[in-house]
């Protein structure tokens, strides 16, 4: 049944994940984008992560993709207005996605699968998940909000931008 | 899993989903009696006895009118929007308590499709995916009005979806659970939860009004400025599931402001009366709903009273006064929780 599930999830996530390149629509090319997070959170949940998989669900399918969808359809792309890349440009892209996927492939070839002896399957609980965060990981927590905050006073003053500019 | 296990979860929802529909139903029927109260006329009364089958005649006419499908219209989004607006409203009800357990032949049933222990989070991660419904079908219409309608919905939800989560945050802090059936029990043991948040229930309750998109806040169809809003281009039974699914998503915020802020299924001397756990049960349901079509109408009642905010009044709302009293309360609570305890 789990193994089932688990096959049903990594088929949507691999064919929605290839629909979200070879679509032509991008505003198609985001809903599978969506699809595709849903169905990484369906892994989560089969591995008892339930915090993770809702949060990922608020955060990615919830706030980032709408952004997404909203800037899309502002630019309001189709066949006709899209730039069409020149050939030479295609084959550049392909070589390059090539070979960082030959690197990729390179690299997990000779990895061992790791599995862990005991692992515990409790720990994707809200309750031990903050435990473990609060206890043994106070600093990169901390360190993460900052950053947090210097991306969104970054984000405020590329907003500004031509505002300052025009006051001088 | 066992076989009755299921069975019971199904029935639970279908008649979940049933009281929901029926309950949206009617709403659109007390919806236009009220506003009819307000503006001292009599409203809807040919229909049935004093109209109460006004809903069945909407219903019927929506589903027999012809259908009109814009040519340029992308056909399989435009069929899509709908249809997620109606799913993801009818999404949340499967978290929320509806009371304690029946015990039917010797079979305990919770009155709740799920306890999941992120209760919370869950629904909020369906209201932030409310949007979509609103947004697809805006864009798919291929219409100027509905698009700027669909652009107005997202900001709009995006905006109020952030106040939304911080005044449930300080909720979380006092309950110390996720779990929507703690928060109903903590409120049973010690009292209402809008005793101790005042301030994160008024902001709760306003955003609520922004996230259901409606008056003061309905600036997605506003009606004055975009012709129909995001469902300009639509109609037939497809305009009826955007209408449905606004005030199914009534129902559920109803049912959500009931449980978080006015203690869920509990009511007052609940395990003192020496009732039987049945009635004990099916007395919290009833009390249950009595909030929730107490909220009902607070919705109408606020949507004929007060006229619609202009676009730059709502983010301003948003952003600048009810996200930093939002932090404000968190910090407030936990500086309350830190000295008197929790």
């Amino acid at each position: 049944m789990m193994q089932n599930v688990f096959y049903f999830l990594v088929f949507l996530g691999l064919l929605s994940a290839i629909m979200v390149i070879f679509s032509k629509n991008p505003i198609h090319s985001v809903l599978y984008l969506i699809i595709t997070f849903f169905a990484i959170a369906g892994h989560y949940i089969l591995l008892n992560a339930q915090f993770l998989a809702v949060v990922h669900i608020i955060v990615y399918a919830g706030a980032i993709m709408v952004l997404f969808l909203f800037v899309i359809m502002f630019l309001n792309l189709n066949t006709e207005t899209e730039p069409q890349q020149s050939t030479l440009v295609k084959i550049a892209g392909v070589i390059a996605g090539g070979s960082l996927f030959l690197v990729f492939l390179a690299a997990l070839k000779d990895s061992a699968m790791i599995t862990q002896a005991n692992p515990n399957i409790e720990i994707g609980l809200v309750k031990n998940l903050g435990k473990k965060l609060f206890d043994d990981y106070l600093l990169p927590f901390e360190l993460v909000s900052i950053l947090f905050l210097a991306a969104l006073i970054g984000a405020v003053i590329l907003g500004k931008k031509e505002e300052l500019v025009a006051e001088k | 899993m066992e076989i009755t296990v299921i069975i019971v979860k199904f029935a639970l929802i279908a008649i979940i989903f049933g009281i929901s529909l029926l309950t949206a139903m009617y709403s659109t029927y007390a919806e236009r009696k009220f506003a009819s109260f307000f503006q001292d006329r009599i409203g809807p009364d040919r229909a049935g006895p004093w109209g109460i089958f006004q809903p069945l005649a909407d219903g019927g006419k929506l589903f027999f009118k012809e259908e009109i499908i814009p040519t340029n219209a992308n056909l399989f989004l435009f069929v899509l929007g709908p249809s997620l607006a109606m799913l993801t409203a009818c999404m949340t009800s499967a978290v929320i308590p509806w009371g304690t357990y029946l015990t039917i032949f010797d079979t305990q049933v919770d009155l709740q499709v799920a306890d999941i222990n992120v209760g919370i989070l869950y629904v909020f991660g369906v209201v932030s995916l409310g949007v979509y419904g609103i947004m697809v079908g805006g864009w798919a219409s291929n219409n100027k009005f509905a698009l700027l309608g669909a652009i107005r919905a997202a900001s709009q939800n995006i905006s109020y979806e952030i106040a939304m989560g911080l005044s449930i945050i300080a909720v979380v802090m006092v309950t110390g659970s996720l779990s929507l059936k703690d928060m109903a029990v903590w409120q049973g043991q010690n009292a209402w939860m809008v005793v101790y948040q005042p301030l994160g229930f008024l902001i709760f309750l306003i955003c609520s009004f922004a996230e259901t998109n409606r008056a003061p806040f309905d600036l997605p169809e506003c009606e004055t400025e975009l012709v129909g809003g995001y469902h300009t281009e639509y109609s037939s039974m497809k305009l009826g599931f955007f209408l449905f699914a606004e005030y199914i998503n009534m129902f559920i915020s109803s049912a959500m402001l009931s449980t978080l802020y006015f203690g869920g299924y509990t009511f007052p001397f609940m395990n003192d009366l020496g009732l039987s756990q049945n009635m004990v049960s099916i007395l919290g349901l009833v009390f249950l709903l009595g909030k929730i079509f107490f909220f009902i109408f607070l919705f109408m009642w606020v949507r004929w009273t007060i006229p619609r905010f202009r676009y730059d009044q709502l983010m301003r709302l948003g952003w600048q006064v009810l996200i930093p009293l939002a932090i404000i309360n968190i910090v407030l609570t936990g500086i309350a929780i830190t000295f008197f305890g929790s």
